[in-house]
């Protein structure tokens, strides 16, 4: 045992005791991500003087802003060990319930709250499948994933609804705070807000345990069933709140809202460092992820190159980036 | 006559450990070789040297019907003719029996496809040298565990082995199944098949065995045919041992009162592979540790997850005099019961969180105002537990992973008593970690019993349960087989019980 004593312990003395501001607060995982976002940032820039202007910073915000926060949402659900597959209908159902408020002539307070009711229902009937049921959060989402899509049809008839909304609801999509607009400013504020529960909440911790080792984490008295069902909840909210924001910013709730969005929030939070096997990710990180998608689709755009590449580009950046994740824990062992 | 297989001057180190030190073994064709010695004592390590799990330390040959040979892997040593039946059945329960009799080694037809025919014509030959009157088109998941016992028999003899190795073959089988196995191995014996029989039961072991090995602390101690020996003998010199200083003077802190006490403790739902736990009647007092030993198979983990409340339970508990209903472990946490898992990486740790987050898991209450964790708070108790308890990892936010076995127990044990709770269990405090941190394991909890917890240890180490326990509860076979007072509980005596 004395030997594997000493080989267990790879961290150098000063590592140690230097556990500076920057290590606990963001870990080293989220650091190469950074890295390499502003590594392809930085490429980008002398590809094309378009990249680098602030004007165009704040309008890749803007775009990927919505997959960023749901991808907080979704972090939450993949660090359980589970899967949200129903973000983008959560998200598209809930920005058209909010449309059909307005249109029925609701005040802005109630159509906002009819909306993000909507994500909590989906959310913690998500979560009552997986803990009471005992569904894989797989099919579970799959499922509400489905009748999402389907209501939504179902109230439009496919015909996108644009009623006239008050001026103030405008603002939450298309309105600046100085020279951020709202929905980065959100975003902003919702990284910051889950970020601490995440790290210095009991809450958080539970989820931790949650996805590392849940038999461990219920022998020590967590209640990891009720955790579950609070981080499905909560990814319904914070995607509902995503379909109000898109709502407000484009006016028209159409039928194909969301379609698909689930894939890119995975793919935000499998950049940003989060395993799908639980117990690993951050929020930050899969901002992050969110961000480093978002702008090789602008570096796309900007440096001319055939958009349709840009899914493949993604592709492959999601490949290579979870792959050195993969391949460095493998050769630490 | 040459032996079928013969193993010479085996050793085999482990970091820090030398599990297997200079052993010979000779086993000849249609000659049943029991394996006797306590836990820890290297019977695995030996048979797994010989399936070619491990390879031995340089110097030690092992050669068939006179033939050194390497053994390179499982594989080639089943292909040498030497199979093994782990006490975990290794079966695809989904596939039926003659798929799992020929998973790998499937006949094929002219086309390239699996010829099903002849392979349930062969299964059905292969069931039928055996007695075994089963289809072969039977799902293996429909199968008791005593039958895939039989499976696993028939698959070895399916590759024309000459030894079969069995790894505690009845530790979970029925009285009926017990006698129905060994009949098999009679009639393997009879077609000059070679068995290794490894059993904790001694009994077992002087109805079938034609010789007997014993091993002790890694040496061979004797070899000897099985009309040389008694039972008390073979006892003797599987335990005889100076019980070392390391466990020092014991001191009882035992009081009259109880704090838990069961009453026909029943388990509701017994798995099919567990024993089926009944009746156990007990109590236990502040400032006591009570030890429970029991052979692999016999319940003592179950009665525990009764307590815990992760298995469903009839019967009663009385916890300070007041009848509990214990549905989850929450609730048993909730009434001052804390538990230290066997199995601590499965159930106790979770690894890829540091050292701070682990201890505090169990009662991050304590450090929260509102429900934001103070850490500054919660950092200092855990230095507090990681120098008392001498944990050795370099910071507290190292992930547990990276620690050695016996700190992580360390860590498993810290969050428990962290919690200060009232009872607390102990499941194998101490399996798989070396002698020193053993001891300081021993010592913290006799501590904490003289500062007045109750404790039980559930340990198959009999050594360790003597040196620490006020009295001790032998399980057998689901039921409890003896309540012996430390005086009367010598190692002797205590096997008596357990094997009786």
């Amino acid at each position: 045992m004395s030997v594997a004593d000493s080989s267990a312990n790879p961290m150098p003395a000063k590592a140690r005791r230097g556990r500076t501001i920057w290590s606990s607060f963001i870990k080293i995982r989220e650091l190469n991500v950074l890295a390499a976002l502003l590594v392809i940032g930085a490429l980008i820039s002398f590809a094309t003087p378009y990249f680098l202007t602030v004007d165009n910073l704040m309008g890749v915000s803007r775009s990927f802003s919505l997959t960023a926060i749901m991808a907080i949402g979704m972090v939450l659900v993949i660090i359980t060990g589970g899967i949200d597959l129903s973000v983008g209908s959560v998200m598209g159902l809930a920005s058209l319930i909010t449309a059909l408020c307005f249109d029925q002539g609701m005040s802005m307070p109630v159509a906002i709250s009819a909306g993000l009711g909507v994500g909590v229902v989906f959310g913690g009937f998500n979560g009552v499948l997986i803990t009471v049921i005992g569904l894989p959060p797989f099919i579970a989402t799959l499922g509400t994933l489905s009748i999402g899509r389907g209501m939504m049809y179902m109230i439009t008839h496919g015909v996108p609804l644009t009623p006239d909304v008050p001026d103030a609801f405008v603002e939450i999509g298309q309105g600046y705070l100085g020279v951020i607009p709202i929905p980065v400013v959100l975003l902003i504020v919702l990284t910051v807000i889950f970020s601490i529960i995440m790290r210095q909440t009991r809450f958080g911790r539970h989820v931790y345990a949650t996805g590392g080792n849940e038999h461990a984490a219920r022998l020590s008295g967590v209640k990891t069933d009720r955790i579950k069902l609070y981080v499905y909840m909560l990814s319904g909210l914070i995607s509902a709140f995503a379909g109000v924001i898109s709502f407000s910013r484009y006016l028209s709730a159409e039928p194909a809202s969301g379609f698909g969005a689930e894939l890119n929030v995975i793919a935000a939070a499998a950049i940003g460092g989060a395993s799908l096997a639980g117990g690993i990710g951050s929020v930050e990180g899969a901002v992050i992820g969110a961000a480093l998608a978002g702008i090789i689709a602008n570096g796309v755009v900007l440096m001319n190159i055939d958009t349709y590449a840009q899914q493949a580009i993604t592709g492959a950046v999601i490949i290579i980036a979870v792959s050195l994740d993969v391949l460095r824990t493998k050769f630490r062992r | 006559m040459v032996p079928f297989l013969e193993m010479h001057n085996i050793s085999k180190t482990f970091p820090g450990v030398k599990a297997l030190n200079h052993v010979d073994l000779k086993l000849y064709a249609g000659e049943v070789h029991a394996i006797a010695g306590e836990n820890g004592a290297g019977k695995s390590t030996l048979m797994k040297i010989m399936t070619g799990v491990f390879k031995a330390d340089p110097g030690g040959t092992i050669s068939i019907e006179g033939e050194p040979v390497e053994i390179r892997d499982p594989i080639h040593a089943r292909s040498l003719g030497i199979s093994i039946i782990y006490q975990e059945l290794s079966m695809v329960e989904n596939l039926n029996i003659a798929e799992n009799i020929f998973l790998g080694n499937e006949p094929l037809n002219r086309a390239g496809f699996v010829d099903y025919r002849r392979m349930n014509a062969k299964a059905s030959q292969v069931l039928a040298q055996l007695d075994l009157d089963i289809d072969p088109k039977t799902k293996v998941s429909e199968l008791s565990i005593g039958q895939k016992q039989m499976i696993e028999i028939a698959k070895a003899i399916s590759y024309d082995s000459r030894i079969i190795v069995m790894d505690e073959p009845t530790a979970s089988l029925s009285q009926h199944e017990t006698e129905t196995l060994i009949n098999l191995i009679h009639a393997l014996r009879a077609r000059n098949i070679g068995i290794v029989y490894i059993s904790h039961r001694l009994e077992e072991i002087f109805e079938i065995a034609d010789h007997v090995t014993i091993l002790r602390d890694g040496v061979s101690v004797d070899s000897l045919k099985i009309e040389a020996v008694t039972r008390d003998i073979l006892v003797r010199k599987m335990v005889d041992r100076e019980l070392s200083e390391l466990y020092g003077d014991h001191h009882s802190h035992a009081t009259d009162t109880v704090v838990l006490s069961t009453r026909n403790l029943t388990l509701k739902r017994p798995s099919l592979h567990g024993a089926r736990v009944r009746d156990i009647q007990f109590d236990l007092h502040k400032g006591e540790i009570l030890g429970f030993f029991g052979l692999i198979g016999s319940g003592r983990t179950e009665i525990m997850e009764m307590i815990f409340g992760i298995r469903e339970y009839t019967g009663h508990i009385r916890i300070n005099d007041r009848p509990a209903d214990i549905r989850d472990p929450g609730t048993a946490i909730r009434l001052g019961i804390g538990f230290v898992t066997e199995d601590r990486k499965g159930q106790g740790l979770v690894l890829d969180m540091t050292v701070r987050e682990n201890f505090s898991l169990t009662h991050l209450k304590q450090y929260c105002s509102a429900t934001f964790i103070n850490s500054a708070k919660e950092g200092a108790r855990c230095e507090d537990f990681v120098k008392t308890l001498g944990i050795k990892t370099p910071s507290i936010e190292q992930k547990v992973v990276n620690l050695s076995g016996g700190n992580q127990q360390k860590v498993a044990i810290a969050k428990w008593v962290a919690r200060r709770p009232q009872i607390l269990i102990v499941d194998e405090p101490t399996r798989g970690i070396d002698v020193g941190a053993k001891a300081e394991v021993h010592a913290l909890l006799e501590e904490l019993a003289s500062q007045g917890m109750a404790i039980i240890v559930v340990s198959s180490d009999l050594p360790e349960i003597i040196a620490i326990s006020d009295r001790v509860i032998v399980i057998k076979e689901g039921r409890i087989g003896g309540i012996l007072s430390r005086e009367e509980a010598g190692e002797e005596q205590i096997m008596q019980v357990a094997t009786g």
